[in-house]
């Protein structure tokens, strides 16, 4: 089952805004009919010249040996256009589960925490300070404690509070599922058919 | 305490919402129920799978829509699909249907086509409703008056479980739009008129009413293009209340109420609307003289302009923002501070279920009726539906595209998001009436000018990026 407690990890810097799921996974890569493999075509077009896996692009940030890490992060209205969960799926299965961001779209908040992917949302100085140390230092480790709700850059100390629903906050370190509760109410959606 | 609730006011959304929720506790998403769930080939399989490993069926079996289009050729459709991939998910989709026990408008079958052309057309969707789907243009169906959005496939796994999701309600915005719409100016034009004025994230969070005179006086087709855009502000859904629009918009059609259960019905519609008095969040204002024919130079639907407008230049851009604006214009290979008037294109792709109903198809054939297409560009009309193609047919709004050298296509998706044949191919410039330009939508490095359908079809007669209205 899995769970989120407290990760403490280097983080890759993504440094664009209105990164939205067409780009994150193109849809020509949506024909899988299951959950797993869209790690590696996670953003496919911005991580291969003309669309072939022989050659990276050298100034794309996945290609680069010196970030790594569990933590994406990324400037403002990260996740917005296409539903399309895969997004999450494909962020997951390369491997992180966090991202930060001091903005993310509706539709991908949701997905991603339904993947036990934990989107933090920060302000944008502290955005502007993660960038700058992991410029500094590649090597930067950030601490995201969701008991706590806070996100913290071990090298400064510089740390912030965010912002999660109980619920949703519960669900992640727990490892419960939306449907297990959906699904514990069943009497009462049918009682409510009833009164309509 | 529960008096006073009843006399508070309400805003549209509210009335809905309130009538939905089954269970609510502080702290808690509410778990709200859902009339109707559609779904396509891409974004259900995995939940399926899911119902499988549980071993639950699909909980309510008719309230639950099914069609195949995002992944489905639109040239010769009765043929086996070629592409392998995308004939395993239409399979799939088709498998899952019959094993679940989901009525299936599939290929070929007379109400096939997008997913949110078929509901309105079939009298699927109505006034009052929540509906979703594994699909972010789920906002559509909100021109009828309902709460419609789009959800992730694990939400897709639950409604099919449950017949419920679990939702926060968002913030409530209403935005107005007063006046008599310009000459060449259309529907589209006025939403993306909107975005370039709020951004792509600027109603995050919220769920839009749209109202005002410029609302009230647009068809319900034109209605549906506002609302399927709403999410490209960042919005959860756009709302329009229901009126004598509407309601002659839905009588008659197929698995519309009927006799008595019309006049229920009808009487239920009468009171959706937002109180007098009914507090929104935020509202906003416009004024649609101030609306020119519009289209998109850049990579997200917020960077959009009067037709004969400049982009704006480096130095005119924020600091912050310049960044992506130079991105944006890279991939688009275009300067800043040019204007796009007279721009050779060479695709242009009217379709989508932004702008390919009846009335789109005739606005661009009414246009381009007894002139000829330019050599340099290829033009395809996607309809959206079987049953738009067949009326387009009928009309002999097929005549007139193919006298004009227009190809009218099957029903789909198409090159709106290019899961099919249908692409851009790198480095083109398509000017479309779909409603995302993002990096690579239609094709790799695909680059794509969002426009009206009159907006497109001039450009399609004159070969380049063209004011509509010098030709009206
Ligand atoms: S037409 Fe385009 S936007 Fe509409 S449902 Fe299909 S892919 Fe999505």
């Amino acid at each position: 089952m899995k769970t989120f407690q407290k990760i403490i990890s280097t983080i890759v810097p993504l440094p664009i805004e209105n990164v939205d799921t067409d780009q994150i996974i193109p849809a020509r890569f949506l024909k899988a009919t299951t959950r797993e493999g869209f790690g590696k075509n996670l953003f496919r077009d911005w991580r291969y010249e003309h669309d072939d896996e022989n050659k990276p692009k050298k100034d794309f940030v996945l290609n680069n040996p010196l970030f790594k890490g569990e933590i994406l992060a990324a400037e403002k209205n990260f996740g917005c256009g296409s539903s399309r969960e895969h997004a999450a799926w494909a962020l997951a299965d390369y491997g992180f589960r966090v991202v930060v961001s001091s903005f993310f779209a509706d539709i991908f908040r949701n997905n991603a925490l339904n993947n036990f992917i934990l989107p933090v949302t920060v302000s944008e100085s502290f955005l502007g300070q993660v960038f700058d140390e992991v410029q500094r230092n590649p090597k930067t480790e950030i601490e995201v404690d969701l008991p706590k709700q806070t996100i913290k850059i071990l090298s400064t100390g510089a740390s912030e509070q965010f912002e999660i629903n109980l619920y949703k906050k519960e669900c992640l370190i727990n490892g419960y599922d939306d449907i297990d509760y959906l699904l514990n109410l069943k009497d009462k959606i049918e009682e409510y058919e009833g009164t309509r | 305490m529960i008096l006073e609730e009843n006399n508070m006011s309400k805003t549209l959304l509210d009335k809905i919402w309130d009538g939905h929720v089954v269970y609510s506790k502080p702290g808690y998403p509410d778990v709200l129920y859902i009339d109707a769930h559609f779904i396509h080939e891409v974004t259900s399989p995995q939940a399926f799978d899911g119902l499988r490993e549980r071993n639950i069926p699909v909980f309510r079996i008719k309230q639950t829509h099914a069609t195949a289009d995002h992944n489905v050729p639109t040239l010769n459709q009765h043929l086996p699909i070629r592409e392998e991939l995308s004939r395993r998910q239409v399979e799939m989709l088709t498998k899952n249907c019959k094993d679940f026990g989901i009525e299936l408008y599939g290929l070929g079958h007379p109400f096939n086509g997008i997913v949110h052309i078929i509901g309105p057309e079939l009298g699927i969707t109505l006034p009052g409703m929540t509906i979703v789907c594994g699909d972010s243009h789920t906002s559509t169906h909100g021109a009828f008056g309902t709460i419609a959005f789009g959800i992730g496939t694990s939400q897709v796994e639950q409604v099919l479980a449950t017949q419920c999701t679990l939702q926060y309600k968002p913030k409530r915005m209403k935005i107005e739009i007063n006046g008599k719409l310009r000459k060449g100016v259309v529907s589209k034009d006025i939403i993306l008129y909107i975005i370039s004025q709020i951004s792509s994230s600027g109603a995050t969070g919220y769920f839009v009413e749209y109202a005002g005179e410029s609302i009230r006086n647009l068809s319900m087709e034109a209605r549906m293009t506002i609302c399927n855009m709403s999410i490209e502000m960042g919005a959860r859904g756009g709302l329009i209340a229901p009126d004598e629009t509407t309601f002659n918009y839905i009588k008659g059609r197929e698995f519309a109420p009927k006799g008595n259960d019309w006049d229920e019905a009808l009487a239920y519609w009468k009171t959706l609307y937002s109180d007098k008095d009914a507090v929104f969040d935020k509202v906003l204002q416009f004024d649609a003289a101030d609306i020119e024919p519009m289209i998109t130079y850049g990579t997200n639907p917020g960077m959009g302009m009067g037709i004969t407008k400049r982009i704006p230049s480096l130095s005119e851009v924020e600091g912050h923002d310049r960044k992506s604006f130079r991105k944006a214009l890279d991939y688009m290979a275009l300067e800043d501070g040019i204007s796009l008037l007279g721009k050779p294109i060479d695709y242009v792709f009217i379709g989508s279920c932004t702008n390919s109903r009846i009335e789109d198809l005739r606005m661009v054939a009414s246009f381009v009726k007894g002139k000829k297409k330019a050599d340099n560009v290829q033009v395809w009309i996607v309809p959206g539906s079987k049953q738009v193609e067949k009326q387009a047919r009928e009309e002999g709004i097929q005549a007139i595209f193919e006298a004009a050298g227009f190809q009218l296509r099957g029903p789909g998706c198409s090159a709106c998001l290019g899961m099919n044949e249908d692409k851009i191919p790198a480095g083109k410039y398509c000017v479309s009436t779909s409603n995302r330009n993002f990096e690579g939508r239609q094709g790799p490095n695909a680059r794509t000018f969002l426009t009206s359908p009159l907006t497109a079809a001039a450009a399609a007669i004159t070969g380049k990026i063209t004011d509509v209205r010098e030709y009206l």
